[in-house]
């Protein structure tokens, strides 16, 4: 025989469920679950997706690469764990084509390269281009547009590499991994690796990069990368998709916050409502419990048979709630098939138990505080109804609960600041919604005078709940301010942070422009129409110490510092500030500091080594040795497309050491033909293109939009479910007065008028406030955390408290009907 | 006053019970030094004007409340020593109660309502023992009821039932035919007293109705919290 707690737990929860007391609160936990299981599955998804994306700059999943060839042992050990692998030799040499030369970067390739995304070629320099899984066939190269131009090469066209010769058989128009160290790229081939020793380019000292690439399952890839690091020897550098392209990292951070921003609302909308269901069914149970206390049953049954009931409203919400959440996952995935070529890898199940976890916690937290209460009911209560539980003390479990709570958006959002600015703006605007419901409930008793008796009645009802009314605001500000921040993160600062991009952001990099080619280029760009531009002078240094303290003797934490102090950087220097970086520390230099040895170093170079202004960075460039006293420190957007650097000197202090030049142009698809004429016009410039890259990024934004609307989807069901917790908690109260006004000889219509006259007041003003907080929200977001500037949306307005009116004031009114519509004996009947 | 040693022979025993609330006029005695013995098989009466302090003193008796000072005894056993759930599992094992407004839970039949304290007590065959009390009540064809599908009587009768199918020593009755009309509650008055003499259990009665005072052994008059017979 079971015990008697889960008997009366099962009747309970069966009576619950059938009268529909407690399909409010399953309706709040099924929400929270399919919200937070479908975003996190499909964030999941879509994390995997933009990382797998990111792989592309490597062409693998991990790249490791040495200046001298790697040992066979890797393969073997990677082909064991079964990854796959290939093999890029690179190195840059000079093409013959009868009396013509240029220089070039050869790629030489196994079978099987890229091991991620895939080589476009086309059929003809600058012709429509087409992906291909194959590589050259022996004997076979594939050339860059450019190199075709220069050396007035058609495609069957014989060209001389070292001693072999080979013949140009396709044209290169993009390679995934052409993005890593652009700066140092000259126009590309790509050959076949077992041509590579006919050519006997590869002699000792060569400037030769040996690239293992390594793709595989995730569990394989992360072990055999623990494996290269612990065995890694030096001189081999390790690549993986965190420390891939910096734009694109940059991107995918965005997007990735993005996708947080939106789960977070939902948790916290259905968080709200389960608090709000729950007090209801305390409230509900109050009686019963007396009753049974009063029959003998003790503070541990009645607080069992509540658990019991609500976890098991739990788990069937867990598996309501993943179900659905799994199968609107799906659905947003197969609509999105449409739009994107490729399948989302498959989301892996930790969402779901962040989920399990969520509810459960939000159960302990906001669910635990009224069933404490409700144990503690008197069992005087069924002699004197006035007698009530004592009040709640659970200040300390309540703040358990939220911070338990932030620890869970925390796993989900992975960025303190991230959560600390939203917490803090929700905070902030729930004091708000708090004290302006408070002054409305002082203000209604003025209205009351001037208004009908509908009115009168709604506005009295707000002014005599008092504390009630003011939980209702919050609650309904809230979730109106959650899907207006929603709103507008999503549309205006999506929109400002393509305007920050723009349509016509710099597409194409021009790199290794001599000095003596600075003017005649600018003048060249000019007369074709594609305007001035700024060129930045670029010398390659190697940091040596900082503070007099030798850099090997240095050890840093992070791969990043590391990676700083091992590789050689690209120096500028500028008279003023680049557009797209802001100065966070020290001073931008005058004319008087022309020449003085000083550096501006960007954020990462700072927070990478451990910098701050006054330190000595001593570097060794070309030889030569430098000092330079860090003047100031620059926050770098690096997604904007221009040229930027982590290093900057002032003019005149290496001006004698002039390297090559380099500058960023937008070119539409009509001008890009005009790239032909520029390298024959200036040979040793060579053009990147990174239209493609711009393609990855804006197609990145474009999944992040997606997600975002269609989170909005649950955010939108979870506020539906707020306001009905909302109007529950006070249904029984309104089938009260609704017999003692229909008793008193008001129509049906007059009641209906004011509830409803309550609840179009309680959404004006929530629609208003969560119209002031969004905004807030959004300006906070967008300037601190996203550096964009934000512009106010009058619409906002419009929308919260239309919204707020609308909603509110229809959903409540609808809801509480019924109530109204009882007749008015039932009411006076229960006993109150 | 101090309350003297409680005597482990009446099943109910009181010692100078006093209940006083705090109200804005300062301290208000609702209680004052209110002592009594019940006697196993006993019938009392605690009448009164309303106000007078009967709800109040069956509360004290009861262990539904505790008193500013003075004790309380059940079978022996001082309310004062334990704590809420003692006292909750002393009513369960030794208390049954009918009250003015019959207290059912709306959404449990008539057979879910009795079955209800045997539950909670772990009392083997629950529902034929609740079956049973019902039929000695005269509901035994309604048991599938709901509480808002019987008659103002007929909830009083399952109340009856569910008092008394623990078979407990000591029954509370709170105004129980207050609710009703006067046929009606003379029917329920009848049942009441007629399962209490078959069950030989102890009967306390909160009234204001005379001729249900009548019938018990003994009339405890209360006046403005005091005892004046």
């Amino acid at each position: 025989m079971s015990p008697p707690f889960l008997r009366f737990a099962a009747r309970n929860l069966r009576r619950d469920l059938r009268s529909g007391e407690s399909l409010v609160l399953l309706a709040a936990l099924i929400v929270a679950v399919a919200s937070s299981s479908a975003v996190g599955l499909f964030t999941s998804r879509i994390a995997q997706g933009v990382a797998r994306q990111a792989t592309q700059i490597l062409a693998a999943d991990l790249r490791l690469e040495s200046a001298d060839p790697l040992p066979r042992g890797y393969f073997a050990r990677a082909h064991a764990a079964g990854l796959r692998t290939a093999e890029e030799t690179s190195f840059p040499t000079a093409l013959f084509a009868g009396a013509r030369s240029q220089l070039a970067a050869v790629n030489a390739v196994t079978a099987g390269y890229p091991l991620r995304g895939s080589v476009r070629i086309a059929d003809v320099p600058y012709g429509p281009s087409r992906p291909t899984r194959a590589i050259p066939a022996r004997g076979e190269v594939w050339l860059d547009a450019r190199i075709a131009a220069q050396l007035h090469l058609e495609p069957g066209a014989r060209l001389h590499l070292g001693s072999a010769t080979l013949r140009f058989a396709r044209v290169l128009d993009y390679r995934p991994d052409q993005g890593a160290g652009f700066v140092s790229l000259a126009p590309a081939v790509l050959m076949n690796a077992q041509d590579l020793p006919a050519t006997g380019l590869i002699q000792p000292g060569s400037r030769v990069t040996y690239a293992g690439l390594f793709a595989g399952p995730a569990g394989a890839v992360a072990a055999f990368r623990a494996y290269l690091i612990a065995h890694q020897r030096p001189g081999e550098r390790l690549r993986d998709v965190g420390d891939s392209s910096r734009q694109l990292n940059s991107a995918i951070d965005r997007a990735g916050r993005f996708l947080s921003l939106a789960s977070l609302a939902s948790v916290l909308l259905a968080a709200v409502a389960v608090a709000m269901a729950t007090r209801r069914y305390a409230a509900r149970h109050v009686d019963a419990v007396a009753l049974m206390k009063c029959l003998g049953a003790s503070q541990r049954l009645v607080l069992s048979v509540a658990a019991v009931e609500l976890s098991a409203l739990a788990v069937a919400a867990v598996a309501a709630g993943a179900a659905l959440g799994f199968l609107g996952e799906s659905t947003i995935a197969w609509l999105l098939r449409g739009l994107i070529e490729r399948h989302l890898p498959a989301a892996s199940p930790l969402p779901v138990a962040v989920a399990f976890a969520t509810v459960f916690v939000m159960l302990a937290g906001f669910a635990l505080p009224p069933l404490l209460q409700l144990k503690s009911t008197p069992p005087l209560r069924v002699l004197r109804r006035t007698a009530e539980p004592p009040p709640l003390r659970q200040g300390l479990v309540y703040a358990l609960a939220i911070a338990a709570l932030f620890a869970i958006l925390w796993l989900m959002v992975r960025d303190p600041l991230l959560v600390a600015y939203l917490s803090a703006g929700v905070a902030g605007v729930g004091l708000a919604l708090a004290a302006a419901g408070y002054a409305l409930v002082r203000l209604t008793g003025r209205f009351r005078g001037a208004v009908g008796v509908a009115w009168r009645y709604g506005l009295a009802n707000v002014s005599r709940r008092g504390a009630a009314s003011v939980i209702q605001v919050v609650a309904f500000g809230l979730g109106l301010m959650v899907l207006l921040l929603l709103v507008v993160v999503r549309r205006d600062l999506l929109a400002d942070w393509r305007s920050s991009l723009g349509a016509h952001a710099p597409n194409n990099f021009l790199i290794n422009i001599r000095p003596e080619d600075v003017r005649p280029l600018r003048r060249y760009l000019r007369d074709r129409g594609i305007g001035a531009v700024r060129m930045y002078p670029m010398i390659r240094a190697r940091i040596t110490a900082i503070d007099s303290r030798p850099i090997a003797s240095l050890r840093f934490a992070s791969a990043r510092g590391r990676m700083f102090a091992e590789r050689e950087q690209n120096l500028t220097w500028s008279a003023g500030l680049m557009p797209d970086n802001r100065l966070v520390a020290g001073h931008w230099w005058t004319r008087a500091d022309y020449g003085k040895a000083l550096v501006s170093i960007s954020t990462e170079y700072r927070d990478a080594l451990q910098l701050q202004v006054g330190d000595e960075l001593s570097f060794d460039i070309a030889g030569e040795s430098l000092t330079a006293k860090v003047a100031s420190v620059r926050k770098v957007r690096w997604d904007s497309f221009r040229p930027n650097f982590f290093l900057v000197l002032p003019p005149r202090l290496l001006d004698h050491a002039a390297g090559t030049y380099m500058t960023s142009i937008y070119l539409n698809e009509r001008e890009r033909p005009q790239l032909t004429g520029l390298v024959r016009r200036f040979p040793t410039v060579s053009v990147f293109d990174v239209d493609a890259i711009l393609k990855q990024i804006r197609g990145i934004m474009d999944r992040a939009s997606l997600a975002v609307q269609y989170v909005f989807l649950f955010t939108l069901a979870a506020g539906v479910v707020v306001l009905l917790a909302a109007v529950q908690a006070t249904r029984d109260e309104r089938r009260y007065e609704s017999a003692i006004l229909r008793t008193l000889g008001a129509s049906r219509f007059t009641v209906l008028k004011g509830v409803a006259a309550e609840f179009i007041a309680l959404g004006f003003l929530s629609g208003l406030l969560a119209a002031s907080g969004a905004t807030a929200i959004g300006w906070l977001l967008a300037r601190r955390l996203f550096s964009l500037d934000y512009t106010p949306d009058p619409k906002v307005w419009l929308i919260g408290v239309a919204c707020g009116t609308v909603l509110v004031g229809a959903s409540g009114t609808l809801a509480a009907r019924r109530v109204v519509n009882a007749p008015p004996i039932e009411g006076l009947r229960e006993d109150r | 006053m101090q309350a003297g040693p409680i005597d482990r022979i009446n099943v109910l025993e009181a010692r100078g019970l006093t209940k006083t609330v705090a109200s804005p006029e300062g301290s208000l005695t609702i209680l004052a030094d209110v002592s009594l013995q019940v006697r196993a098989g006993e019938t009392l009466a605690i009448v009164g004007e309303s106000g007078s302090g009967k709800s109040t003193l069956l509360s004290l008796l009861a262990g539904l409340d505790t008193p500013s000072s003075g004790r309380v005894a059940i079978a022996g056993i001082d309310l004062a020593e334990l704590d809420e759930d003692g006292r909750a599992a002393v009513r369960g094992r030794q208390v049954g109660f009918v009250f003015q407004s019959f207290h059912l839970i709306p959404s449990l039949t008539a057979l879910e309502n009795v079955m209800l304290p045997l539950e909670l007590a772990s009392r083997p065959q629950v529902r034929a023992s609740a079956a049973k009390a019902l039929a000695e009540v005269g509901l035994g064809p309604r048991l599938a009821h709901y509480p808002r599908q019987l008659s103002g009587g007929e909830q009083q009768r399952v109340a009856i039932a569910r008092a008394f199918v623990t078979r407990p020593p000591l029954l509370f009755a709170d105004e129980p035919t207050g609710n009703l009309d006067a046929v009606t509650g003379r029917r329920v008055a009848d049942l009441l007293f007629g399962l209490n003499r078959s069950a030989g259990s102890t009967l306390v009665l909160v009234t204001h109705d005379g001729a249900l005072a009548a019938r018990c052994d003994r009339i405890l008059q209360l006046d403005a919290g005091r005892t004046v017979a």
